[in-house]
């Protein structure tokens, strides 16, 4: 225990633990309009284009999120504007932009002359050695998330629930659809860095599966999914630590483990219930 | 103008007036006292199609439609299947646009928070695991500012509209635990809570109980005294029980200014259809033939 409580001395794991805050905040919510819309595919899409611009970026020498956040938003809103037109099946589309974006990703990390140490990083993310400027830009973004979600709570209920009626009351359906893409975009950027291209998609989902078990109400679903993914995540370093296996993987693996859990509890409180 | 004025009581009606109005020869029953910003309109047409082609996809559905809908009517729309009821329905709400001619709403449809028109679809595309209370979607249609959370004022009003439809006591209630009668009085009460002037309705009973008829229609004979109803049927028998008048749709548009059924209606809905009688309770002497 005692080499536990060491750790908060070190920089770098009160880093890890302030990007794991800032992810769940982002996560949590944005995940939960995700899920809720049932546009796990489509995030899905835009986490693996977004290695098109990771590629571009180690090119060129600049921060690889920069690149990242580019090709995830252009092509969320091309989902976005392309799936009310009937030219092509939004799954197709996305399908395309998925492989598209892995395509150009490693044909510029092919051509870029040198070795590219950190590129595992971007793939299976790594907590450990997130920078000032990683935190820097997850806490505008979890603020971010935050402020527009209470702002436009309403807004967003209504049109999640049902866009065609948003429609008939004249509310900003495609400005809402539109901003709330960005944002779904930006957190899964920067989830890169803290879980990797191949496992965003987890923190995106699986605390929202958690939280679903016990509530049934949008709002309660975000703020649940929050508390669960920071438990999970804290839970998840601390067995990287100790067993001394990759911090993203181990937290996925946390984050599953307290959905069996949730779902086991769940089931013997029903089971109780009906006895009673 | 002076040449066409004739003798008599009644109104004058200019050649010019007679040639816009021709195929509107209905005269409003009430109207509506509108006061806003310190301007004051007396409203007698709340939504007017005029020439209106629309369809899907470049295809036209409904072909020089003209409608007026007035404060105290219950329009009840009938045709075939394929005719372009729903098509109707939708230019009406401005959910789609029409290639060719006009739909102008009233003013008085256009509040300060809200648009005021309630809208009670056939059956909503929706996902039953969606995280929303009975509350939660009715406040989706109480008039609020957009921004912030629903406050106090905004779940009285939803709580009023859940009272109007007789499900107040499912308030709590996961929307997608809800059996098919009782969501459509819950949506029908998210159609209320937006203090609509017209409402309209795109066949409010076709997945549900008959338990549910039987209280919607009373329902919203009491609502059509404070709003326009406009709503698609199957069921001619409702349809003379309870509308005012009769809007047969198959591509053209034909308003029967009454809501008696009879060869003229019969023949615009080209289709053998059920007997009809007369009564305190709508219903069929013979089954459907199909």
């Amino acid at each position: 225990m005692t080499g536990v409580l060491e750790l908060f001395g070190y920089t770098f794991f009160q880093h890890a633990l302030l990007a794991a805050l800032l992810t769940s905040i982002a996560c949590g919510i944005t995940g939960t309009y995700i899920v809720t819309r049932r546009l796990v595919f489509l995030s899905g899409g835009i986490t693996h284009a977004s290695f098109g611009g990771i590629g571009i970026a180690f090119y060129l020498g600049i921060y690889p999120l920069a690149g990242a956040a580019v090709f995830a938003i252009i092509s969320a809103l091309l989902i976005v504007f392309f799936s009310k037109r009937d030219a092509i099946r939004p799954d197709s589309l996305i399908g395309m932009l998925w492989s598209f974006g892995m395509a150009v990703g490693t044909i510029f990390i092919f051509i870029t002359s040198g070795y590219t140490p950190n590129l595992m990083s971007y793939l299976f993310g790594n907590i450990l050695t997130v920078t000032q400027l990683d935190l820097t830009l997850l806490g505008l973004l979890a603020t971010g998330v935050v402020v527009v979600f209470m702002l436009l709570y309403p807004l967003i209920l209504s049109v999640s629930f049902d866009e065609e009626f948003a429609r008939t009351r004249r509310q900003p359906v495609q400005v809402i659809n539109v901003v709330l893409m960005v944002l779904v975009s930006l957190s899964i950027v920067m989830t890169i860095r803290v879980a990797g291209i191949v496992l965003v998609i987890s923190y995106l989902t699986i605390p929202q599966a958690v939280a679903g078990i016990f509530t049934r109400r949008l709002s309660s679903l975000m703020i649940l999914s929050v508390i669960i993914s920071i438990v999970g995540s804290l839970l998840g370093l601390w067995a990287a630590y100790v067993y001394d296996i990759p911090s993203g993987a181990s937290i996925i693996f946390t984050f599953i483990l307290l959905f069996l859990l949730a779902k086991a509890f769940r089931s013997i409180q029903i089971k109780v219930a009906a006895n009673r | 103008m002076m040449t066409d004025s004739f003798m008599g009581d009644g109104p004058v009606l200019s050649a010019k007036d007679t040639e816009n109005k021709q195929s509107q020869p209905r005269a409003p029953r009430s109207y509506i006292l509108y006061i806003c910003r310190y301007k004051a309109f007396l409203v007698e047409t709340l939504i007017s199609l005029q020439h209106v082609t629309a369809g899907y996809e470049g295809k036209a559905v409904i072909k020089e439609v003209n409608l007026d809908v007035l404060p105290d009517d219950f329009i009840g729309v009938i045709g075939p299947n394929g005719g372009g009821k729903t098509t109707l329905l939708k230019v009406m709400l401005g959910l789609i646009r029409p290639f060719k001619g006009k739909v102008t709403y009233s003013p008085a449809l256009q509040g300060e928070k809200q648009f005021k028109i309630g809208y009670l679809p056939q059956w909503i595309q929706h996902d039953s695991r969606y995280p929303a209370s009975v509350m939660d979607v009715v406040l989706t249609g109480v008039p609020t500012q957009s921004f912030g959370l629903y406050g106090k004022m905004a779940r009285m009003a939803a709580m009023e509209a859940l009272e109007k439809t007789g499900v107040a006591d499912l308030t709590r209630k996961p929307f997608g635990e809800l059996s098919g009668g009782q969501r459509q009085k819950v949506l029908l009460a998210r159609a209320l809570a937006t203090r609509p002037l017209v409402l309209i309705l795109d066949e409010p009973d076709t997945f549900t109980d008959q338990q549910f008829e039987r209280d919607l229609y009373p329902m919203l004979r009491e609502f059509n005294k404070n709003m326009a109803i406009v709503m698609v049927s199957h069921d001619l028998g409702i349809i003379a029980s309870y509308v005012k008048t009769i809007a047969c749709v198959n591509g053209g548009l034909h308003h029967h200014p009454s809501n008696m059924i009879d060869e003229k209606v019969l023949a615009s809905y080209e289709c053998p259809i059920d007997i009809i009688t007369h009564g305190d309770l709508p219903h069929r002497v013979l089954n459907r033939h199909d």
